[in-house]
């Protein structure tokens, strides 16, 4: 009976040291909801991000973080499956964090805009802010943008006004080639207008949509792209379909530009290796090699910090910037309030760590920023992925040239 | 003309890849009736073997190594595994063989990581054979139909010209009176499986490098290869040849058809409105919808001929 009661007191006292060590803790760190595919088929694109968010969430908090507390990321598993981030989002709320961050495919992203919304509407005692950092759809940001949701990396159509305004004044004739599903539509969609906008000279020879990741060999669409003559081949295939597609293209010696969106992705310097050498160029809003390129001795050491721990090159500077916004914003707002820290975020200007400005713009939470046009070559300096081969950047574009009209009629909440 | 001949060889390649794939599972769903999931897993297992074994070794002796791990996995599978589970009939050997895509496939991901490996055409294949229309062959292709041939003259020789082939043989058909006449069938059974799972590396091997060594390619080739085995009948080695040729030529031959079911329909006069749900099925171009042409193929053949082109009993 005595050791009984004591086991009880024991246990009673250890809740309670576990519970004030939890208040604790939720004193002096601002968690962020952290949903996105951590396994299954996208897990990679998942695990990734994660290991960029590790690291630059350690650089914001050695820096002190917002109202002197730490970042916490509590990651969610929404496997790519919009009803799976629905219930992650429900834990998040569930647990009244003020912020939920999500990066992979518009799908889920545009069901989260809709359900953050609801949820804000029904609970205005427990709001929180989606931070989206990679659903590129434009209409997310368009027709269904929303005031509680801040799209911190640029979008498809801006994505595609880049890539057309770096096409070199050589190439007249293209062959447009995206993978059959949201994402690759809408790039063929974007990249058909502002062609037709920037380069009337240019001729689409070719437009094909090809079914997302069933394809195992290529080699008939490259017999088809030989026979168009096109000079380049713009496409938004990334990971399987665009390795399959250049190994095959690179077999049957067709002689062409790679001009894509995504090539820069994790994995894909690896499959591509030096088939790629001087021929493929992706949109990417950093590599390893722009902070010597314009000579920032501290972005340097940032990529040589980041080079000691990951074996792939860092591409989102957005991200970097994501956080230094979101820090401002929370200090300026004194709390993570969300109407209080949207409104702080709002027309934002910050300069990113390469000393160029960047805008959250108002009208439609989207983020402005600069975009690389990278050439995939051996003379770059610093290789990516151990292949001997890197990123050269051969144009930039500013966060200003690639603002664009929107079609946003935001509703803001009264209070 | 030139996109013919050119999507006609390539479509062999392919047909012939799937053939190295199929014909191991063929032979081991027609014996033990049991569909082995893994089997796609296999194959991805032959392909990082030989990655590895090129990077310490060379690529010539990959070509035997990987392999012969692969059989080895097999048989391992076979002994420990599937004997074990048999007993309790084929639902719990198929539950099986699905766990082991899990495994094999987590185990991957845990000794090689997520991103593709750089496996890569040796160098003394790595040139065009020929140039057709200015579009090159390349060795590689030519080589890889090398060895699924030989694989086909080799796999004809043993079961059709070999004591061990006419045994394998009657205990495809009938197990129990081979077992009554004094063979060892469990052993037959290891044997089969094991020279299935040797085959699905052998495609692993060449496959790996021909289109890119990832955790995804299991799942990439695990299903195609299961519509060949259905499509070609069970236990028929040349419906399974016949199988994977047809579906090499028509997923590459249907990427170059630009036209639609509506373009057919035009000439009698129906044009439908692409505005409705039908209309829009009936608009889209083959070449959209390529991939999934042998699925629908599938379909269409287990409902009107359930035991397959050549097969010799119903599935």
């Amino acid at each position: 009976m005595v050791g009984w009661r004591l086991f009880t007191a024991i246990f009673v006292g250890l809740l309670g040291i576990a519970s004030v060590g939890a208040a604790r803790a939720a004193d002096d760190t601002i968690k962020i909801g952290y949903i996105d595919p951590f396994s299954g088929p996208f897990a990679a694109t998942g695990n990734n991000f994660l290991k960029v968010f590790n690291f630059i969430l350690e650089k914001a908090n050695a820096q002190g973080g917002p109202l002197g507390k730490k970042y916490e990321l509590v990651t969610f598993d929404d496997k790519l499956q919009p009803a799976e981030a629905l219930i992650a989002l429900k834990s998040v709320t569930d647990q009244n964090l003020p912020f939920v961050m999500h990066c992979v495919g518009s799908n889920v992203g545009s069901a989260m805009i809709d359900a953050v919304s609801k949820h804000n509407a029904r609970n205005p005692d427990n709001r929180l802010l989606y931070l989206n950092c990679g659903a590129l759809a434009t209409e997310l940001t368009n027709e269904q943008c929303d005031f509680w949701h801040f799209r911190f990396t640029v979008n498809v159509d801006q994505r595609a006004v880049a890539r057309i305004k770096t096409l070199p004044q050589s190439v007249k004739s293209v062959y447009l080639l995206n993978q059959d599903y949201l994402f690759g539509q809408s790039v063929q969609k974007a990249t058909q207008k502002y062609l037709a906008q920037y380069r009337p000279d240019v001729k689409v020879v070719g437009d094909e949509l090809v079914p997302f990741g069933k394809v195992q060999d290529f080699s008939p669409y490259i017999a088809k792209i030989k026979a168009s003559g096109a000079q380049s081949l713009v496409t938004s295939n990334y990971d399987r379909d665009l390795n399959l597609l250049m190994k095959a293209g690179n077999d049957a010696g067709l002689e062409i530009r790679y001009d894509s969106y995504l090539a820069h992705q994790p994995g894909g310097p690896t499959s591509t290796g030096p088939a790629g050498d001087n021929r493929l160029t992706s949109i990417m809003e950093f590599h390893d090699n722009v902070a010597a390129e314009e000579n920032n001795p501290a972005a340097e050491k940032f990529i040589s910090e980041w080079r000691a721990r990951a074996e792939f090159n860092f591409i989102p500077l957005d991200y970097v910037t994501m956080f230094q916004m979101l820090t401002a914003a929370i200090n300026k707002a004194g709390s993570t309030d969300a109407v209080k820290v949207a409104k702080a975020l709002e027309g934002m200007k910050v300069t990113d760590m390469m000393g160029d400005e960047n805008v959250m713009r108002a009208e439609d939470h989207q983020f402005l920023g600069p975009l690389h046009e990278a050439i995939f070559t051996h003379s770059a300096k610093l290789d990516a992925e151990k292949t001997g081969l890197g990123w050269k950047s051969e144009a930039k574009i500013s966060g200003a040239d690639l603002t664009l009209p929107t079609s946003c009629k935001m509703k803001r909440p009264a209070s | 003309m030139e996109v013919l001949l050119v999507s006609l060889l390539n479509g062999l390649v392919y047909g012939m890849l799937l053939f190295m794939l199929a014909s191991g599972l063929t032979l081991i769903f027609s014996m033990m009736g049991v569909l082995n999931f893994a089997h796609g897993s296999i194959y991805m297992l032959g392909a990082y073997f030989a990655y590895e074994s090129t990077r310490w070794i060379g690529f010539w002796s990959a070509l035997l190594i990987a392999p012969l791990l692969c059989g080895a996995i097999g048989a391992a599978i076979e002994i420990w595994g599937l004997r074990r589970v048999h007993h309790n009939g084929h639902i719990a050997e198929l539950l099986f063989t699905f766990g082991l895509v899990f495994i094999i496939g987590r185990s991957v991901q845990m000794a090689w990581g997520m991103l593709p490996m750089p496996y890569r055409v040796p160098a003394s294949l790595d040139f065009p054979l020929f140039t057709l229309y200015g579009l090159q062959f390349p060795a590689y292709r030519g080589f890889m139909l090398l060895i699924s041939a030989g694989m086909l003259g080799g796999i004809w020789l043993l079961l059709k010209r070999t004591r061990v082939g006419m045994i394998i043989q009657a205990a495809l058909t009938h197990p129990g009176m081979t077992a009554a006449l004094g063979h060892n069938v469990p052993l037959v059974f290891t044997i089969v499986f094991a020279g299935g799972c040797f085959l699905a590396g052998l495609a692993g091997v060449i496959g790996g490098n021909y289109q890119s060594t990832e955790p995804g390619i299991a799942d990439a080739m695990g299903p195609i290869v299961f519509v060949v085995v259905v499509f070609g009948g069970l236990g028929s080695l040349a419906g399974c040849f016949i199988a994977s040729i047809i579906m090499g030529m028509v997923v590459t031959f249907s990427v170059v058809i630009d036209a639609s079911i509506a373009d057919l329909l035009r000439p009698i006069g129906i044009v439908p409105r692409s505005d409705d749900l039908l209309g829009e099925i009936l608009t889209v171009p083959v070449a959209r919808i390529g991939a999934l042409l042998p699925l629908l193929m599938m379909v269409l053949i287990l409902f009107f001929r359930p035991r397959g082109l050549l097969g010799t009993r119903d599935t």
